[in-house]
């Protein structure tokens, strides 16, 4: 029986007097595909952004446990977040446009090399060469992966839509992490490119990753997920297995609104 | 003088300065309300007033203190207002317009460019050394025993507060302040209901220049001496104001201005006159560090 | 290769052009090239527009002139010294800076600038106060000692500026560097990619300072004085101005940009009246026509 990695413990989060997240609690289990789901505004992204440490919730926690038992991820700066191996991507893409696609994925290895700026300059360091090395291994091997082996070297802000959002999923993979989230990776896809995204989920989760996904296409999230949960207006409203979920009136309701 | 009277007569002093702050912080402030820049010239448009003041001064001949000097004061005050307005309209659209689009950087080089431009313009058109302001007004002093207040000083309090005023009138009551604080509040909106974007932006420069104009006449006869360098300075100290209060804030600005020159006055008159520069820095650092928003919030524009 | 020779010919120079004028023209022009590739660390690989970097320059010039002239300290020593006290000062007045909003940040750097400026010429027991401090040894080594001639410290200087391009041409295609740039470019992605944005920014101010620390000792070494008034806003400007020519982020840029602002003023000298009107024209063009610079991208 996998046990839980992320443990989500009555999170609450206030925007002046809008309530963003009020006390939602869930659990994500290792090695499975959780997917977040609800009306827009309900909350999703503002969950991730606690997660990742970049805003702080007012009450509620948020654990990981790996190895060590329920270390507290509230209250991290995003960079101790990334370094717990959690990685993400974003609802709008955010690559850095002054590099090339390379240098972005590699940018992704960085919470896992050492080298500072002395060791930067000192020209004999044999360390430094290796992990320059490992580093460009592991990022092509991820292109190459996802299909972007030829526009490596080309600006990332040259590529297609759905080439740039498989960049970004590239870089987040390329710090290796345990627990990946993911805001609405299917967003602006075109059918085939959902398909792929599909795929390429279950492999990562055949190969232990966790992934955690905030999307509103049901087609990728129901064959994808082993559990959702349902925000709306900030609180759970629901969780279960995705027919469950499905077919769950409270669900629906939320998702069209009042019924007249 | 007891330290109740230097207290007071400190207070008076630093208002007065507060005042000319004032108007300067207030140019500052809207400009970055409606553009989100910080206007780096605008210090440079004050400085420009002082010397139009000037040579109003003594184009029109020696302003006998006697006869009628307020209303000389009044017209020279006018002239440097409608000048500075023609130079902010200028700077606006020649230097700022242009790079609308631009990073944020640019425009901040820019504005830095703009600033040494006419600096040095006008330290060759008017020589490098001071130079000496006429007196424009009696020098009397009113009040009872030690403590006094100067007809100058009535003059800068009267006219700052007539001409604040004014600006509350405007952008309160015409169309324009409607369009105004449209465009502060949402561009995109705002050019989208047909509001002329270019031109409000464009009467706001003019605005806050006509005001900063009519501060460096005021500077420049309280202090009797102007340099091209004030600007400068006096520009650091009334965006210092402007932060205060809160950027984007008018009320912000006006009492942002008055508290820094109250601040400095204190400072003067306790510490010595050397530092009172320092005073300011200070104040923008800590506030910018404690307190980004001002003492009374900042608006800004909704950013996408 | 073509560096190497190019190096060589930069070191003859004033070989084979004896001219003391042009030679000092040419250490004037080594020095602002230092502090060029100094200040384009923070603002060009980092992205932190920096308005008071003259503050460090003073640093360095200022620590070296005290620990020489009341502790006899030697300038070898000096030098180094007088670099990590620089990058100290950059390091401490950053930590506050850098925790302001984008806009902000110039603002702040700027007072910073001016408030250290201001305190050096105020505290006239320690620093001499507007007349600055006099009588600072000239460097020696061994039987060699510089005097007032500009040669020696032409050369010195061109060593440091070579060794400095050097580090920051490796430092940017380094783990550092591309973290730097992706910290510069999103922040909050770079953040949550592991990238300690906080740290990277000091790093880069205290390497930016401990450069300018290093050019404010051979400074002060060869003018034998300091005054405060040689580290005003004007001149952090001017610096800025010439990583900008050059193109923010480009270390040849960095050294172009210097060469050219330092030595147009010499070659334009009947118009030295005009010289901050054409800089400041110089920028306003610049910024409308070519913002990236001379060796900047897009």
């Amino acid at each position: 029986m996998s046990e839980t990695l992320l443990r989500i413990d009555r999170l609450t989060k206030r925007f002046g007097g809008v309530v963003a997240l009020s006390e939602v609690s869930f659990e994500v289990r290792r090695g499975s595909i959780l997917s977040l789901i609800g009306p827009n505004g309900a909350g999703k992204t503002t969950l991730f952004n606690c997660v990742s440490g970049v805003i702080r919730p007012e009450k509620g926690s948020i654990r990981l446990s790996s190895g060590r038992q329920g270390d507290l991820l509230s209250g991290l700066a995003p960079h101790e977040v990334a370094r717990m191996g959690i990685a993400r991507t974003f609802q709008n893409i955010r690559l850095f446009a002054g590099m090339t696609v390379m240098e972005n994925v590699r940018i992704g290895t960085h919470v896992r090399t050492n080298a500072g700026w002395l060791e930067a300059i000192w020209p004999f360091g044999r360390r430094v060469r290796q992990e320059e090395h490992w580093s460009f291994e592991r990022a092509t091997r991820l292109l190459e992966r996802l299909d972007l082996r030829d526009a490596a070297d080309r600006p990332a802000d040259a590529l297609s839509y759905g080439q740039q959002r498989k960049v970004e999923l590239a870089r987040a993979l390329a710090s290796d992490p345990e627990l990946l989230l993911l805001d609405e990776p299917a967003a602006g896809l075109t059918h085939q490119e959902k398909e792929s995204l599909m795929e390429f989920l279950r492999g990562l989760k055949q190969e232990g990753l966790t992934i955690l996904l905030i999307e509103h296409d049901m087609k990728v999230v129901m064959p994808v997920s082993d559990w959702v949960v349902v925000l709306d207006y900030g609180a759970k409203i629901a969780e279960g297995l995705p027919k469950t979920i499905q077919e769950d009136p409270t669900v629906i309701e939320a998702y069209l609104g009042a019924k007249t | 003088m007891t330290p109740g009277e230097l207290f007071l007569q400190q207070l008076l002093n630093g208002l007065t300065i507060g005042a000319v702050y004032a108007l300067i912080a207030l140019g500052y402030t809207m400009v970055y309300g409606i553009i989100q820049m910080i206007n780096f010239a605008h210090g440079e448009v004050f400085m420009v007033g002082a010397y139009l003041g000037l040579t109003a001064v003594l184009s029109f001949g020696l302003a006998t203190p006697a006869t009628g000097g307020i209303a000389r004061l009044i017209i020279v005050i006018g002239i440097a207002a409608i000048g500075c307005g023609f130079l902010g309209l200028l700077v606006e659209r020649v230097a700022y317009r242009p790079l609308r689009k631009a990073p944020k950087l640019s425009v901040l080089i820019t504005a830095i460019g703009v600033s040494f431009f006419l600096q040095n313009a006008v330290m060759l058109g008017f020589g490098a050394q001071d130079r000496y302001v006429p007196e424009m007004l009696p020098v009397r002093h009113w009040g009872g025993g030690t403590v006094s207040i100067t007809p100058m000083q009535a003059v800068i309090f009267a006219v700052s507060f007539l001409l604040m005023l004014g600006l509350q009138g405007i952008v309160y009551g015409t169309q324009l302040g409607r369009n105004m604080r449209a465009t502060a509040q949402d561009p995109l909106a705002a050019k989208l209901m047909g509001i002329p974007v270019d031109r409000v932006i464009a009467m706001t420069f003019a605005i806050g220049s006509a005001l900063a104009g009519a501060g460096g006449v005021l500077f420049g006869v309280y202090y009797s001496t102007i340099n091209f360098h004030d600007g400068y300075l006096t520009g650091l100290k009334a965006f210092t104001a402007a932060v205060l209060g809160g950027i984007g804030n008018l009320p912000g600005a006006m009492l942002g201005g008055l508290l820094l020159g109250l601040l400095e006055g204190m400072a003067a008159g306790y510490i010595s006159a050397q530092w009172k520069n320092v005073v300011a820095f200070a104040v923008l650092i800590l506030v910018l560090l404690l307190r980004p928003r001002g003492l009374l919030g900042e608006r800004l524009a909704e950013r996408a | 290769m073509k560096r190497a020779v190019l190096l060589l010919l930069l070191f003859l120079l004033p070989i084979l052009d004896p001219n003391p004028y042009h030679t000092e023209i040419l250490s004037t022009a080594a020095l602002y090239a230092l502090l060029a590739l100094g200040l384009n660390i923070i603002v060009g690989f980092v992205g932190l527009l920096h308005l008071g970097y003259a503050a460090f320059f003073a640093v360095g010039a200022y620590t070296y002139a005290l620990l020489n002239l009341h502790l006899g300290w030697p300038f070898w020593v000096g030098l180094p010294v007088s670099g990590l006290v620089a990058g100290a000062a950059a390091v401490l007045l950053g930590l506050p800076a850098i925790r302001v909003r984008g806009d902000y940040l110039a603002i702040v750097t700027l007072g910073f600038g001016e408030i250290v400026r201001v305190v050096v010429t105020n505290l006239e027991d320690w620093t001499g106060g507007p007349n600055g401090l006099m009588g600072i040894a000239h460097p020696s080594a061994g039987p060699l000692r510089f005097g007032v001639e500009a040669r020696p410290y032409y050369w010195l200087l061109l060593v440091l500026a070579a060794v400095t391009a050097w580090a920051c041409a490796r430092l940017r295609r380094s783990r550092i560097g591309f973290a730097w740039l992706a910290v510069k470019e999103d922040e909050l992605a770079a953040g949550c990619l592991g990238v300690d944005a906080i740290r990277m920014k000091l790093l880069a101010l205290a390497l930016g300072g401990c450069v300018a620390g290093l050019a404010g000792c051979v400074f002060a070494a060869k003018q034998g004085t300091v005054t405060p008034d040689t580290f005003d806003f004007i001149q952090s400007m001017m610096i800025l101005a010439m990583v900008i020519l050059g193109g923010l982020g480009s270390v040849a840029g960095a050294v172009c940009g210097a060469v050219i602002l330092s030595v147009a003023p010499e070659l334009l000298r009947e118009f030295a009246a005009y010289r901050m009107l054409l800089f400041g024209l110089l920028m306003i063009v610049l910024m409308r026509v070519r913002p990236q610079g001379l060796f900047g991208s897009r």
